[in-house]
């Protein structure tokens, strides 16, 4: 599909341009990644009035080209790369009409690089409901450039912009906002006679930015460094001046085109919201009420869907085993595949839920103020108020949250969020709490209206936030500081969500875990229905051979003797041959050798756990009776002593091994790829997995 | 006196900076000289700060608030 013309979407955050985007682009949208860089690059067809289509890049939001973080980087290479299959033929600015001062800095240096422009100015209901009048014809004019009201949330103005996109024009129009040359008069001529630039102030950016551009060869960094030291060329102190300058001249363009009543009405209501969400006293509890209500929910309107889904895979299991004729054909889709496709669905309400709850925080505004809240104890232990972001996300997460670090501007903070984020219990450990948790917690409430399940899963998550905390601040000493720290951020007015992105959120993140945790599931549950269904030499063989003796006929009845059986072929197949070498280690845990199955295959993802457990126990129990896996577990009894093998000791001591270690292949990935060095994952993975020892082993002692 | 020193509800006038990084980051984001910045609210536990300058609210902690001199 290609496209006649490439439009990119720049603003600065909080403008509403993911959702002009969606507006634009609908469902015709997908994510990948910049090249050379892992920021997700968000591109989407638009189809034009005039019969083309326009294919639209979501650069990330950013109040100025000079770049304070990892993703906004991106932004100045993208427009300043001419000829890649990413260079824009045209720029959509979008501004916020309430706050069009700040937001027209980013225009203006966006319009200096002289690329064909477009204004989209956003938010005009809601400028006008605060009394701030804008002459938009008169703005046009003075900027030289074609200006569109819209409202991206309510839909309105957008097909005035695609009008505008279709017949653009193909060279830039745009009036000169400041006079660049005048900042580095005899650099800007030299870069642009020996580097080549289209515009001064493109000579200028490469100034300032030629270290971090991939399309400028090394000769050519070099050259520009050296002249910058032949004309003494200090970056901030020019960044400094042209900051001012840049405002003069908006101040100049709005004087006479904007006028601001006093007192914004929108505003205040905001500022009230304020007075209470972030009080001393309240502020807190009303965070942790949020969080408390976000787990209580995941619980309780998830459970309805869940027994929905897993009662139809229970009837589709034994519809299976009526049809199929039996043998190892109908063992593999219905241990195999079914058991473990099963072991994947279940939690998509769970995961829908707890997705819909942050695309909320986020769209309203509140997590900003969750991050202004917390930026002092953060800081306290090694972390920094932006860490509040990742750490939360860490509940659904760690891939998406350890890639959402980026916003750390600092270093070291980064780093420390980096290590400390899969602590935090994310959604794929959700499904092992709730499993062990239903398994040896009684389902009653206490005072009222705390259900101990959810408390004690509530409890799992504090644990992981406290322990994340911990371990930033060792680290806080252990690391050193590369840079200063600093916290400047916008707090955005409150707005209501926009329930269309928080579904859209909600389903494409239940189908990324689907397509990307289900594949890594379906196939761990294939193998493993295969290596503890067959064993190494002849000792099935012998098992059947065994058991056929008169001795064990006679004495046992047909169904007692089958378990037995299946039982000791289990123990010896090559899963459970594995699980024995590992035993030793794992027994002062409280775990045996099928656990011990499950945590091995873990370390591929840690929801492979469910699947396993029920790969382990369909496989044992007799194939004519199909239960739901937690009630092959609750039957589940310890061969030695006939207890149930699920007792408190062990539930807590597995629950705590999840908690604590790295057992997510997809994690360790994403460390590597944003940290670009093996030692941190490896650090990682080797701190946690001796967390998780230490603290199973004390849960199995102090409960046993 | 710097904008550290401003009690909440209190209102003041940038004049400079006294730290170049720094002033850098802020003048992007809308506090520069000649603009009034007012302190809205603190954080709960004290720090960071909370201002509204040209038409937005803004946090920021307390050190670098005090690199803001106002008239």
């Amino acid at each position: 599909m290609k496209a006649e013309i490439r439009v990119a979407l720049v603003g600065n955050p909080n403008t509403g341009k993911s959702t002009l985007f969606n507006a634009l682009t609908g469902l015709n949208q997908k994510i990948g990644n910049f090249p050379g860089v892992t920021v997700d690059k968000k591109t989407g067809f638009c189809p034009l009035p005039d019969g083309r289509r326009a294919e639209i890049i979501d650069l990330p939001g950013t109040y100025s080209l000079y770049p304070k973080s990892k993703d906004e980087s991106i932004v100045f290479s993208v427009l300043a790369e001419k000829g890649s299959d990413l260079s824009p033929d045209l720029v959509v600015v979008i501004l916020d009409a309430t706050n069009l001062k700040r937001n027209l800095l980013l225009y203006t240096q966006v319009a200096d690089l002289k690329i064909p422009i477009i204004i989209a100015l956003n938010m005009m209901d809601m400028a006008r409901k605060a009394g701030i009048d804008i002459d938009v014809n008169l703005l046009a004019k003075r900027l030289g450039v074609p200006v569109v009201p819209i409202s991206a949330r309510k839909e309105q103005g957008i097909d005035d912009l695609k009008k505008l996109i279709a017949y653009a024009n193909q060279i830039p129009l745009q009036t000169d906002s400041i006079y660049v040359n005048a900042l580095a008069p005899a650099l800007i001529d030299d870069i642009t006679e020996e580097i080549g630039a289209s515009s001064p102030y493109f000579a200028l950016q490469l100034a300032h930015q030629h270290e971090h551009l991939k399309f400028l060869t090394t000769e050519q960094s070099n050259r520009i460094e050296e002249l910058e030291k032949k004309h003494s060329f200090h970056s901030q102190k020019a960044q400094a001046a042209e900051t001012i300058a840049r405002y003069n001249y908006i101040n100049d363009v709005l004087y006479d085109t904007v006028q601001t009543p006093q007192t914004a009405h929108e505003e205040s209501l905001s500022n009230r919201i304020d007075h209470i969400l972030t009080h001393k006293v309240f502020g807190f509890i009303i965070f942790m009420m949020v969080l408390l209500f976000m787990f209580q929910s995941i619980f309780a309107w998830s459970a309805y869907p869940m027994s929905l889904i897993e009662n139809s895979f229970v009837w589709a299991e034994g519809a299976l085993r009526d049809i199929l004729p039996p043998g190892p054909v109908a063992d593999l889709l219905v241990d195999g595949v079914v058991a473990g496709l099963s072991g994947v669905l279940v939690f998509i309400p769970q995961i829908a839920i707890l997705f819909a709850f942050i695309s909320i925080l986020e769209d309203t505004g509140y997590m900003s103020r969750v991050t202004f809240m917390m930026d002092k104890i953060m800081r306290k232990v090694g972390l920094n108020g932006k860490s509040v972001v990742p750490l939360i996300g860490g509940f659904a997460c760690a891939v998406p949250s350890i890639m959402s670090t980026r916003t750390i501007e600092n270093w070291k903070d980064r780093m420390i969020t980096i290590m400390v984020t899969p602590l935090v219990a994310c959604s794929a450990r959700l499904p092992v709490y709730t499993l062990l948790i239903a398994l040896v917690v009684p389902n009653k409430n206490i005072w009222w209206i705390f259900n101990l399940q959810g408390l004690a899963l509530t409890g799992m998550y504090v644990l992981s936030l406290v322990s994340a905390v911990l371990v930033a601040f060792v680290m806080k000493f252990v690391l050193k500081a590369r840079e200063r720290g600093y916290f400047i951020m916008e707090l955005p007015v409150y707005r209501m969500p926009r329930w269309r992105n928080v579904g859209l959120s909600m389903f494409e993140r239940s189908k990324t875990f689907v397509l990307q945790a289900g594949k890594v599931i379906i196939a761990v549950s294939v193998i493993l229905w295969v290596l503890s269904s067959y064993g190494p030499g002849k000792r099935f063989e012998k098992i059947e051979q065994k058991y056929s003796q008169p001795q064990f006929t006679q004495s046992m009845t047909a169904d007692s003797l089958k378990r037995v059986i299946s039982t000791e072929k289990l123990e010896n197949s090559y899963a459970g041959v594995l699980g024995h070498v590992i035993e030793p280690v794992i027994k002062p845990l409280g775990f045996d050798w099928k656990i011990g199955i499950a945590l091995i295959t873990s370390f591929a993802a840690r929801e492979v756990f469910v699947g396993t457990m029920a790969t382990i126990y369909s496989v044992e129990g007799d194939a004519d009776r199909i239960d739901s896996v937690q009630d092959k577990m609750r039957k589940a009894r310890n061969p030695n002593t006939g207890q149930p093998a699920f007792t408190l000791a062990v539930a807590f001591s597995l629950m705590m091994f999840y908690a604590f270690a790295m057992q997510c292949a997809s994690t360790v990935a994403v460390v590597y790829r944003e940290t670009k060095n093996w030692r941190w994952p490896a650090a990682q993975f080797a701190y946690m997995t001796v967390l998780a020892y230490t603290m199973a082993f004390l849960a199995y002692h102090l409960l046993k | 006196m710097t904008l550290e020193q401003l009690e909440v509800g209190e209102t003041g006038i940038v004049k400079e900076f006294t730290d170049l990084e720094m002033s850098v980051k802020l003048m992007e984001m809308g506090c520069l000289p000649g603009e009034a910045i007012k302190v809205s609210r603190v954080a709960p536990l004290g720090d960071p700060i909370a201002i509204h300058v040209s038409g937005y609210q803004l946090s920021l902690r307390r050190f670098e608030a005090s690199t803001i001199v106002l008239q």
